[in-house]
């Protein structure tokens, strides 16, 4: 190489570094930012990211998505409404045929009319094989789609399956821009373009997500014009910055939501939610697999004061995945806090009172390893109290923490601290955590129950569109696990977010388990209203 | 021009190919090595891949979306794929990000370089000037102070100071923002934002760099005082300050040529966990994710980076060595 060389290949990097730099600083912007009006923009605080906004890949599948909609959505009170659907689908005789007639003249959000091929693209793509979306075996019963006419669209099911039109809240992608490229990685994933109310102007991973209002939104243009949400993990950090005025609104646990409580101009929003903590008892293991001791730790717990001292009061004892005050609850399965009767079953069933307090049974001890996920604030004061409990029955627990990918494992033999939780349906997460058919298949039924006469009652409530047979099935379920209880599920734990009173109104719908974007008071910030 | 010409180019340019060379083996040993060592880790990719939504999928869901990753090939099978892939220019493509890998490295390196840059250059200086104030008067209140606090910043790790900034800057003072590149309610990165938001990240990982610059500068400026020619100097009545400037800088500042070289590494790494304390869009925090969701590609052209970056520091710390102290020449 000569000097030459070298210094024009040096020139030529130098520039080349440059155009690089350059390019790589510009950011995007389109002129709409900076704060306008006080109440036409937004500002939120939320913990968790979504992986990525297609929603071939699972992105927005509960709904409220903001960018796109389903052919249904939930209202405030979690009722199917019609969104690109003109109105609830007909359901045939056999349950095994939804018909959705279209909603005329919506557009997407580059002006593209949405039609029927857009429903059809959207449902064979995520049922194909080669997209990554992971939950897809919650559209499990679907066989086809069919496209009748240019605003008509047929699902075909494979078996009849009730809550079915409770999973087309789904949402929508646009054919013609999402069909044309790779499904996994393409550039739609990250910039999604869609009919909802709301355009994503950029979306910054890690940091936050901004929007603005799609003014041609077939359900009327959203009063709040610029929305973002910021991704803030750390729950201090995330109120220190909704101190300081940087956020207009954002979720927070408990303690320091209890700190805005007198904050002038500040609203505190505390929405319901189907959200529980369990223990899951692994039938594998000795001790948590025999009945006696489910039963005895099932009453030795003491729920109330869980509530009290880890909620500070913002939730309910749980019973079961479903909370008490559900429609679908069973009344009189409320289990009473009973320590003498948990001691008199262990006691009957031959768990004799050992050494240090801690019974046994045939020369075995009453100690069984409980695992929580290492972080999480919340599963660990659940996993201390519930290891508190158990040892006045005198059952030894034995508290661990670690990643899940220390947890996972273990899960066969050893006890989890585990959530989940899902309102739409209560088959949508019953079916998953008592079935006996995904006993230890991935994060499913972790418990690896199998009770013979649940899995009936979990079958035939979710193949009858009968309300009151599907009511009675829920109910025979709950029953049992008073009888053989799978899970020790300790509380439904309310979700509290506190907003500035800008707005009037605002409302939170029944929330799942994973409250992420779609969550919170901005469920349906397209719809809020100033408060002046 | 005329003095340009007169430099060693011949030298420099031998020197600069054999290390070129060196580099492809160093690359190709240290991308096997980081995905032998993300093959062994506990990390699932597919587990990342799916978020919260793999926690209730089923198993044959997840199987096929670790065959459809290519995950489930075996190891050397993945890197010569991702090697020869790499060489046609394809990097591939990023699990967790959900996007080429070329796009996002080139969304984040800008910012990483201008924080590193920043920091870098602020260090060398403050760092020189303090070293050489400190070694003009060994053993002065000055010296003492400077010398103290650079031990002291030297074992401070740059998370605590990042967090410690934070707390004083942004929540008791409320003067500069906590974190992020622009303001959370703007879209648009107006170089006035982006210059309110740098001042604490840079500042942080100056200071975390500062130290081994005053130390460095301070023993070599402080032994050259001492040296014959400076005495000499000073015995023909020179001004104290041409002195200084002329003959004891110019040899002090030899070891610290050195020093920039081998503080490239500690920089990555300082970037690595300043970037992650305030939120900063660089690569770090891609580099954090890539590695616990062992994100193949990601991971083995952030790692290619980071060594070039390295190598790159080295040569240039030899061929400026070289040019100060001809004694050193061009081999090494």
């Amino acid at each position: 190489m000569t000097a030459r060389s070298i210094r024009s290949a040096a020139a030529a990097a130098l520039a080349g570094t440059m155009a690089f730099g350059a390019a790589a600083c510009s950011t995007p912007s389109d002129g709409t930012g900076g704060a306008g009006g006080a109440q036409d923009s937004a500002v939120v605080g939320i913990a968790y990211e979504p992986e990525s906004l297609s929603p071939l890949l699972g992105y927005g599948k509960d709904g409220n998505s903001k960018i796109f909609d389903g052919l249904l959505t939930h209202d405030a009170d979690m009722k199917l409404r019609p969104a690109l659907a003109a109105k609830l689908p007909e359901v045939s005789d056999d349950g095994k045929t939804y018909t959705y007639t279209l909603r005329d003249g919506v557009t997407f959000s580059d002006g593209k009319p949405f039609t029927a091929d857009d429903v059809v693209f959207t449902y064979e793509t995520i049922l194909d094989e080669k997209t990554n979306n992971a939950s897809k075996a919650e559209l499990d019963a679907l066989e086809k789609v069919e496209k009748k006419d240019a605003r008509t669209v047929v699902f075909h099911l494979k078996y009849p399956y009730a809550p079915f039109a409770e999973r087309t809240v789904l949402p929508i992608a646009p054919q013609h821009i999402a069909g044309k490229q790779d499904v996994n990685t393409g550039s739609f994933t990250t910039h999604p373009v869609g009919t909802g109310p709301y355009i994503l102007t950029k979306w910054s991973k890690g940091e936050k997500l901004s929007f603005k209002a799609n003014p041609h939104y077939w359900g009327g243009a959203p009063k709040v014009k610029n929305f973002t949400m910021a991704i803030i993990k750390d729950d201090d950090v995330r109120a220190t910055r909704l101190r300081s005025g940087d956020l207009d609104g954002a979720i927070l646990p408990p303690n320091l939501a209890a700190t805005f409580k007198s904050a002038k101009g500040m609203e505190s929003l505390s929405a319901k939610t189907f959200d529980y903590r369990n223990v899951t008892l692994p039938t594998a293991n000795e001790v948590t697999g025999d009945k006696a001791v489910r039963q005895a730790l099932d009453i030795a717990v003491d729920r109330k004061a869980m509530v009290d001292g880890i909620l500070d009061g913002a939730g309910k004892p749980a019973y079961g995945p479903v909370p008490t005050d559900s429609p679908w609850f069973a009344k009189g399965t409320e289990r009473t806090h009973d320590l003498k009767k948990a001691e008199q079953i262990l006691e009957d069933a031959g768990w004799k009172k050992g050494e240090g307090g801690i019974r046994e049974k045939d020369g075995k001890p009453a100690s069984f390893k409980l695992w929580y996920l290492a972080g999480d604030k919340l599963r660990q004061e659940h996993a201390l109290a519930f290891a508190s409990d158990a040892k006045k029955a005198g059952i030894e627990v034995k508290v661990e923490s670690g990643p899940w990918e220390a947890i996972r494992p273990n899960m066969k033999t050893d006890a989890v601290l585990a959530g989940g939780g899902s309102p739409a349906d209560p088959d949508f997460d019953q079916y998953l955590l008592l079935h006996s058919s995904l006993a230890g298949d991935g994060f499913n039924n972790m418990s690896r129950y199998d009770n013979p006469k649940v899995d009936k009652a979990l079958v035939d409530a979710r193949r009858t569109d009968d309300k009151a047979a599907r009511k009675a099935g829920y109910e025979t379920v709950q029953r049992e696990l008073v009888e053989d209880p799978a899970y020790i599920f300790l509380t439904h734990i309310d979700h509290l977010y506190v907003v500035k009173d800008r707005w009037k109104d605002l409302t939170t719908q029944v929330e799942p388990h994973d409250h992420g974007l779609a969550s919170g008071p901005w469920w349906n910030v397209e719809d809020w209203q100033p408060a002046t | 021009m005329s003095r340009l010409a007169q430099l060693p180019w011949g030298p420099m340019a031998r020197m600069t190919g054999r290390r070129a060379l060196l580099a492809v083996p160093v690359l190709l040993a240290v991308t096997l090595g980081v995905f032998a060592v993300a093959a062994a880790a506990p990390f699932d990719p597919v587990k990342a891949y799916a978020g919260t939504a793999g926690l209730t999928a089923s198993q044959e869901n997840l199987d096929q979306i670790r065959h459809n990753l290519g995950v489930d090939q075996p190891l050397l099978g993945r890197w010569w794929h991702w090697l020869t892939g790499a060489l046609t220019g394809d990097l591939g493509d990023s699990a967790t990000l959900r996007a080429p890998v070329s796009q996002v490295i080139g969304e984040r390196i800008g910012w990483s370089v201008l924080l590193c840059a920043l920091a870098f250059v602020l260090a060398i200086i403050v760092g020189t000037l303090l070293g050489v104030l400190a070694a003009r008067r060994r053993g002065s209140l000055l010296d003492r102070a400077v010398t103290s606090a650079a031990y002291t910043l030297e074992a401070a790790p740059p998370f605590w100071l990042g967090l410690l900034a934070v707390w004083l800057f942004a929540l008791k003072l409320g003067v500069l923002p906590a974190g992020g590149l622009t303001d959370t309610g703007s879209e648009v990165a107006t170089a006035g934002q982006i210059a309110r938001h740098v001042v604490l990240p840079a500042l942080v990982l100056a200071v975390s760099q500062l130290p081994w610059f005053v130390l460095y500068v301070r023993q070599g400026v402080g032994d050259a005082l001492e040296e014959d020619p400076v005495r000499g100097a000073r015995a023909r009545g020179l001004s104290e300050r041409t002195v200084l400037l002329q003959h004891a800088l110019r040899s002090g500042l030899l070891p610290v040529l050195t020093l920039i070289g081998s503080r490239v590494p500690e920089l990555i790494t300082g970037a690595l966990l300043v970037e992650t304390v305030f939120s900063w869009p660089g690569i770090a925090a891609a580099t954090v994710q890539a590695a616990t969701s062992v994100d193949f590609p990601l991971l083995a052209a952030l790692t290619v980076l980071a060594t070039a970056a390295v190598l790159v520091g080295n040569l240039l710390s030899d061929l400026l060595y070289g040019l100060a102290d001809p004694r050193v020449g061009f081999d090494g």
